[in-house]
């Protein structure tokens, strides 16, 4: 698929900023007005840009408030609706907590179980996908968690740090799901590496219906160029260089923060090293999520001269 | 709301006959032209006169060599050729929308822009709805939508909605533009829910088949088989044996006697 | 209406303000369509559902015609090159400027030496008229393109019995049960062909593909002959050996509608040894077996033997020609197991499809219960059909051993009696129409005086040739010259390099329309481009003066000095006239139209209006009053009012005053407004009894007499054994009054053989096999005709690169895969070009796709077009010459018999090429228009949607 920038930033940014919101639902961060004031207001910032991200690439974003409408069948309408019910209520809670000096607990509870579902809403999405073999797991969506969860736990960790509160608590939180998360990424590649399009029984054979007659082979494009299906859906990223992403994903995604919560527990506080272990995270994520489209296969490919 | 409906009162589709096809791209081009005018926003066509032009299109056709020799399970005849070695074959294989009872495409909108018709199965864009997200392309394992890149709105392929009702136009062109234009009458337009219909009756005599039946979308659109071939080397059956030498004297011994024969 | 309520779909949206029907021109098919036109625009073009042609269908190209008529690639105004040759600068200038300046080159060459003008069309459909303003003009030096298209097709038909495939005829697609289709392309004649082989598969009819390539006609095909290119003509004598072996051949329709009969004399030291014996009145003798005796042809009631050495009224000895017929194809050496190497086609094959033709069409035959009487006077109770039919093309005539080859498939069609019979090959009015029916040809030129006769004719024999006393040519081409004497439609693509080269003499001004010389349609294009360019010692060009006629900014158009603008098909006047290309089908009589359905929004005019312009400006007989003013307002006039003969005028509709005649008749001023009326054509059915056997059919004749097509009967007996070859032959002999040149001498006496023979395609025999192993060849893509689709916003995106197409096996000797470069190497010349396996393709032959390639700048288009980056041209490996082969003698690489250019003979080896630029060689600087490349964005028809 081809690797959007719009859709990496949207669910790279939106899945940390609805972390965060998790995580601070969870009583994470202090709880005084300043730190609400900070906490809150990053956590806007995220899930803001990420979904104003996705915006960019619709063809009318004026219109995108009617994507609201069709929860009942679609998982990109729950997304929206989801998000938008959380950032809702997250608003009356950030209100409640900067003005009031009041984290209630309940919509804090509640809105980390809105948080998971957006989240989930997010991956299913692509999970929901049966033309992307690759995607159609629910290792896709509990990596979304997982991701979200570690991202956002590490960002508390650092702005529980940075506002002179370190938390260790909310470090070894960060570590842990950082190293879950991270394996759960491990086995959706083991997974994803075994995965091909024929894996849910599709075939240039079963695509044209001549599998009867032999092998099909493609042998002459539709239009000599390259037209949108093949631009969006049958982007190939060579072997080599997806390699390397992999490790750059790995190394800045988990390796960095990992160390860097380790020095932050050394340190007992390190609040740089946890600026550092959030931006490199964030780097590695963008990377993750670049490859994660990148190296999907759509079904449509089998019509264009991929097995 | 993009949920399907449950029955529509008819299941109208096209036949695609992959015997007769030669390819030519008649019906891609006289889509083109017919939809370009009609229903929604034109089909654009980006860098028409440069490098890589692009366009939207609502219906292709793609090329492909087909290896007998290799897997395939044939039957009679054709097994006689995977005896005898190579026999590729090359099948003209036009492609558009193939309004699925159980389109993807439609549950997938987040806006109601894509619709299933409850009266005629023709799966739709609402363009004043779509917001271009492109998720309805995504779900579609056969290619069959296309985001328009001026408009940025998803075009597919309508029936010609706006021709098979058409009063304005004589009764006879009230089908699809590429069904009316195929030189080889390799298209068919009807109504598959009716058994009797000239489509029900092609597929269940040629063996109408889905295109990747595993992904769950039930087409309505049906494609007809190539039918089978004589191979290079395939020795002529029995009956063709009779081209033997004359009897008699040879070729100009025969040619007397036929010559006295015809008086 | 709620945010979230669906308004209803608009199901009866309006179409169009207004429908007008006129004939497409995206190809040289002549389809009836229908334009829709909403706000002056055309909004939406369809085929014509009464139309005797495409019944209603339309293929890519005609639906692409709105982008064709908005081309940006248009000319707008007349132009008078500023820059070098081949540049593309130009200045645009008034018509009175352009008119004046061409009249001027015209009148002087026409008062001095009128053969230094050389006026060639190419892909013309108005040969009628050219033809006519050439003869008047005066000039020996006019054709079309039908010498480097497909004349070995039309002169092996006619020649042979009075017609050959497409305007000439087309299998009985109602009756047929068996047919087999060779090389034929796809890009034209192609909706008939379509809606034909879709009419066979539904009666469960056979069809067989016989083609290098398994492509399109041939994918569809229940069996696919995979051919090695050039050996159609073996291949189809091996079936012909076969069912003569078997006695499987039609004698009774041998003896009743061919010259098999007739007598051959057997006198070899005698100037006639091989020529029909006659009696006094010219007429060929055969041996009546019931009288012993021999007697005319023509006479009824005689019993014809086939057979058996007989004596003469004069005591020679002579032999039916059918005997000698039957010895040569009987001979081992056409036997299938004999051919099977060099054709590429399994012996049971061949074997099994004669078999299988011979049981069609002898077991399967078909009875029409229609009575009907010959020539002879005899009544026929039935019309019985040998229900077996084949068609071709290029493929199997653009060879040097093409004549010969389509002859070959003439003569399988006739000893199945499978000719005009039903469930055969029908013939299309005028046709058939024999060799004698035809004009000779004529280049007996004189200055202020029109020709005698036409240029393009059947010559008869050697003393027909257009050669001087000294054996000079006295045409430019050399066509009918001993180089081609049966050229019968010229020879263009030797016209540049020709008068390049002064040889036989250097003209004044060369003069086309519509003929892409500069790049798709010359070989050798690099060294055509630098005849156009060459300058003499003087600073002067070579080839002085070119204008050049073109609707569209072509690559020939850079090379003109004068350019005169055409319009496009939808803006102006044309006939598909019956004294031309008609489109008549095997059952009516026929013709068309072009009317301009849409205005001009450019300074341009229709080319033949031009002409009839032009010929007014320089007092050109029939385009003159007595008072000197000119005869025609424009073409519109004179399609009603030319008359070729009295009562006989371009268009056989809705003629007389009271517009009630059909073919001959008084001119009709309303005579187009009447065929406007009637959908832009005219038809005319052929009564019942006279639809089939038109050959011998008095019924027929005497209606085509009716017609206007010929002033009496011209029946026809198919000349299985052809005595204009033989009278060649003896010239070759020593035998005759006329000399052949020395040099030419054995290819004359091998070549022109009576009796269809193969002989290997000259390049591949005077190559080393080892060095170029391989064939390569193009096809014509559906969706594209020739160079006019690049320009095409949607055709190009369907075909704006072409791959080198290489059978797998030579992919897998190379270790070549998809996305390759390679070159592609042959005698002349290396190309570099994508490379694309393929299996379904004959293993010797590599091929690509017909005038993709594109000059960068050349049809509106920009110079990093794809068509320009990658897009190649084979025509830079094949050259208008032979490989020289040590005898100080560069021989011409066309057929000797008709010097059609042999395309398909092309020899090449393939290497891989290193990865590098990714662009095809060789680069050829690019031109600079005249034509800019359009917007960057088409929304087409957006003022129609809401």
């Amino acid at each position: 698929m081809h690797p959007a920038s719009s859709i990496i930033v949207f669910t790279t940014f939106s899945g940390m900023g609805f972390g965060l919101i998790a995580m601070l639902g969870l009583g994470a961060a202090p709880s005084d007005g300043t730190a609400g004031f900070v906490t809150c207001a990053l956590a806007f910032i995220l899930t803001s840009v990420g979904l104003a991200s996705s915006t960019f690439h619709l063809g009318h974003p004026e219109r995108a408030w009617r994507a609201l409408s069709q929860w009942r069948s679609s998982w990109l309408s729950r997304e929206g609706a989801l998000a938008a019910v959380t950032l809702g209520l997250f608003a009356i809670y950030a209100v409640l907590w900067i003005f009031a000096d009041d984290r209630v607990a309940p919509i804090g509870v509640l809105l980390t179980v809105l948080s998971i579902v957006t989240v989930y809403a997010t991956a299913m999405i692509y999970g929901s996908l049966k033309t992307v073999p690759r995607w159609q797991t629910g290792l896709t969506p509990l990596c979304y968690l997982l991701f979200a969860a570690a991202g956002g736990a590490l960002l508390a960790a650092a702005l529980s740090s940075l506002l002179g509160a370190f938390s260790e608590t909310a470090v070894l939180t960060a570590l842990g799901l950082m190293v879950v998360a991270w394996v759960a990424k491990f086995v959706w590649w083991g997974r994803a590496d075994r995965t091909t399009l024929g894996s849910n029984g599709s075939s240039p054979e079963t695509a044209t219906g001549l599998g009867h007659i032999g092998k099909v082979r493609l042998l002459e494009a539709p239009h000599s160029s390259p037209n949108y299906l093949m631009k969006e859906m049958v982007y190939r990223v060579g072997r080599k260089h997806a390699r390397k992403l992999r490790l750059l994903a790995v190394a800045l995604g988990g390796a960095v923060p990992v160390l860097g919560l380790l020095a932050a527990i050394a340190l007992d506080g390190g609040a740089f090293f946890l600026v550092v272990a959030v931006l490199s995270h964030l780097i590695g994520m963008l990377a993750e999520r670049w490859l994660f489209f990148a190296e999907a296969e759509h079904s449509v490919s089998l019509y264009y001269g991929h097995r | 709301m993009t949920t399907l409906p449950a029955q529509t009162d008819k299941s109208l589709g096209l036949v695609i006959d992959l015997d007769v096809c030669v390819g030519c791209h008649a019906c891609v081009v006289n889509c083109k032209e017919w939809n370009t005018g009609g229903y929604g926003a034109p089909l654009s066509d980006q860098n028409p006169y440069g490098a890589d032009p692009v366009g939207s299109w609502l219906n292709r056709i793609h090329t492909f060599e087909v290896d007998a020799s290799q897997g395939g399970g044939c039957s009679g005849s054709e097994a006689q050729i995977l005896a005898d070695g190579k026999d590729t074959r090359v099948v003209h294989f036009p492609k558009s929308c193939l309004h699925c009872e159980d389109a993807p495409c439609v549950t997938v909108c987040p806006t109601g822009a894509s619709y299933k018709r409850s009266e005629d199965g023709i799966v739709l864009v609402n363009e004043d709805w779509c917001i271009g997200c492109g998720l309805c392309a995504w779900s579609c394992p056969y290619g069959a939508r296309e985001m328009d890149a001026a408009e940025g709105v998803m075009k597919k392929c309508t029936l010609c909605v706006d021709r098979i009702y058409n009063e304005n136009l004589p009764e006879e062109d009230r089908e699809p533009a590429c069904v009316r234009t195929c030189p080889a009458n390799a298209r068919h337009f009807g109504d598959f829910s009716d058994p009797n219909s000239n489509v029900s009756v092609m597929v269940a005599e040629r063996g109408g088949m889905d295109l990747m039946p595993e992904q769950g979308t039930k087409p309505v659109n049906k494609y007809l088989p190539p039918r089978p071939k004589t191979s290079p080397v395939q020795s002529a059956p029995s009956d063709l044996v009779a081209l033997a030498e004359p009897e008699a004297k040879g070729f100009l011994g025969w040619l007397d006697a036929a010559l006295e024969k015809m008086g | 209406m709620s945010l979230f309520e669906r308004e209803p779909v608009e199901t009866s949206p309006k179409v169009s303000d207004e429908v007008r029907k006129t004939t497409c021109y995206m190809c040289a098919c002549r389809c009836g369509i229908n334009v829709h036109l909403r706000d002056n625009k055309v909004r939406y073009i369809e085929g014509n559902r009464d139309h005797p042609v495409n019944k209603g269908v339309l293929c890519a190209k005609g639906s692409a015609g709105i982008m064709q008529h908005y081309s940006p690639a248009r000319l707008r105004k007349p132009l008078k090159r500023v820059g070098p040759r081949g540049k593309g600068e130009f200045q645009e200038i008034e018509w009175d400027e352009a008119l004046g300046l061409a009249t001027s080159w015209l009148k002087d060459i026409r008062e001095s030496d009128p053969k230094r003008l050389a006026f060639f069309t190419g892909r013309d459909q108005s040969q009628s008229l050219t033809g006519f303003w050439a003869q008047a003009y005066g000039t020996p030096n006019y054709a079309a393109h039908g010498g480097f298209c497909s004349v070995n097709m039309a002169a092996a038909g006619i020649y042979t019995m009075g017609g050959a495939f497409w305007e000439f005829g087309q299998p009985d697609w109602e009756r047929s049960k068996m047919f087999m289709i060779f090389g034929v392309a796809e890009d034209h004649d192609s909706n008939p062909i379509k809606m034909g082989l879709s009419r066979l598969k539904e009666r469960g009819a056979k069809i067989v593909g016989v083609n290098p390539v398994r492509t399109g006609y041939n994918a569809i095909a229940d069996e696919w002959v995979g051919i090695t290119p050039g050996t159609d003509g073996l291949f189809i004598l091996a079936l012909i050996h076969e069912l003569l072996r078997a006695g499987k051949v039609d004698l009774d329709y041998l003896i009743r509608y061919t010259n098999a009969p007739w007598l051959v004399i057997r006198d070899p030291d005698a100037n006639d040894h091989g020529l029909f014996a006659r009696n006094e009145d010219g007429e060929a003798l055969v041996w009546d077996r019931a009288s012993n005796s021999c007697v005319s042809h023509k006479q009824s009631g005689v019993k014809p033997s086939l057979k058996g050495e007989v004596t003469l009224p004069d005591g020679r000895k002579a032999v039916p020609s059918f005997e000698l017929l039957a010895e040569k194809y009987l001979d081992g050496a056409y036997a299938p197991d004999a051919v099977t190497e060099q054709t590429g086609v399994p012996a049971a094959q061949i074997k099994r499809l004669a078999a299988e033709l011979a049981r069609t069409a002898f077991e399967e035959e078909i009875v029409i219960e229609q009575p009907w009487t010959d020539m002879k006077g005899e009544r026929h109770e039935q019309m019985i059909g040998r229900p077996v039919a084949f068609h071709a093309m290029r493929g199997i005539s653009a060879h040097s051993n093409g004549f010969q080859t389509c002859r070959s498939l003439h003569l399988l069609q006739i000893l199945l009696g499978s000719i005009e019979c039903p469930g055969g090959f029908r013939f299309k009015p005028p046709y058939p129409k024999p060799m004698e029916a035809h004009p000779k040809p004529h280049a007996e030129y004189a200055a202020n005086s029109p020709l005698p006769g036409p240029h393009l004719g059947y010559p008869r024999g050697p003393e027909d040739l257009a050669i001087n006393e000294d054996g000079s040519c006295k045409r430019i081409d050399k066509a009918f010259s001993w180089d081609a004497p049966m050229s019968v439609h010229g020879m263009m693509h030797m016209v540049i390099s020709n008068a390049y080269a002064g040889d036989p003499y250097p003209v004044d001004v060369l003069f086309m329309y519509m003929a892409n010389m500069s790049w798709n349609s010359s070989m050798n294009s690099r060294g055509v481009m630098e005849m156009l360019e060459a300058k003499d010692d003087n600073g002067e060009y070579v080839i002085p003066k070119i204008i050049y006629s073109d609707a569209y900014s072509s690559e020939m158009v850079a090379y003109a000095d004068l350019v005169l603008p055409d319009t496009t098909y939808l803006e102006r006047h044309d006939c598909i006239s019956l004294l031309d290309r008609p489109i008549c089908e095997p059952d009516a009589a026929a013709d068309s139209i072009r009317w301009p359905v849409v205005e001009p929004d450019r300074d341009v005019r229709g080319f033949q209006s031009v002409m009839i312009d032009l010929g007014a400006r320089l007092g050109l007989p029939g385009f003159v009053n007595e008072d000197g003013s000119a005869k025609f307002s424009d073409y519109a006039d004179y399609i009603v009012n030319h008359e070729r003969k009295p009562g006989i005028g371009p268009l056989s509709g809705w003629r007389g005053e009271n517009a009630d005649e059909a073919g001959r008749g008084k001119p009709n001023p309303d005579q187009l407004k009447r065929y406007i009326e009637n959908g832009g054509f005219w038809i005319e059915h052929i009564p019942a009894e006279a639809q089939y056997f038109k050959h011998a059919n008095a019924g027929y004749q005497d209606w085509a007499v009716g017609m206007g097509f010929y002033d009496a009967p011209q029946p026809v007996i198919f000349q299985l054994y052809l005595e204009p070859l033989r009278k060649f032959q003896l010239t070759a002999e020593g035998k005759a009054d006329q000399k052949p040149p020395e040099h030419l001498k054995a290819r004359i006496r091998d070549c022109f053989d009576p009796l269809p023979i193969w002989y290997a395609p000259f390049e591949g025999e005077q190559i080393d096999e080892a060095e170029y192993p391989l064939h390569a060849i193009t096809q014509r893509p559906a969706a594209m005709y020739h160079s006019w689709g690049s320009q095409n916003a949607w055709l190009r995106q369907i075909h704006g690169t072409n791959p080198m197409y290489v059978p797998g096996e030579v992919c897998d000797a190379q270790g070549l895969e998809d996305g390759d470069w390679a070159w592609v190497i042959s005698h002349h010349g290396r190309i570099k070009v994508p490379v694309m396996r393929m299996d379904a393709v004959n293993a010797k032959t590599l091929w690509t796709w017909n005038a993709i390639g594109k000059r960068g700048g050349a049809w509106g288009l920009s110079s990093d077009a794809p068509e320009a980056k990658k897009g190649f041209l084979l025509n830079h490996l094949i050259h208008e010459l032979l490989p020289a082969k040590g005898d100080g003698m560069r021989w011409s690489n066309s057929d000797p018999i008709t010097g059609q250019a042999a395309w398909y003979d092309l020899r090449v080896r393939v290497e891989k090429a290193e990865p590098g630029d990714e662009l095809s060689e060789p680069r050829v600087e690019a031109q600079k228009g005249p034509a800019q490349p359009g917007p960057s964005e088409l929304r087409y028809g957006k003022e129609w949607t809401k």
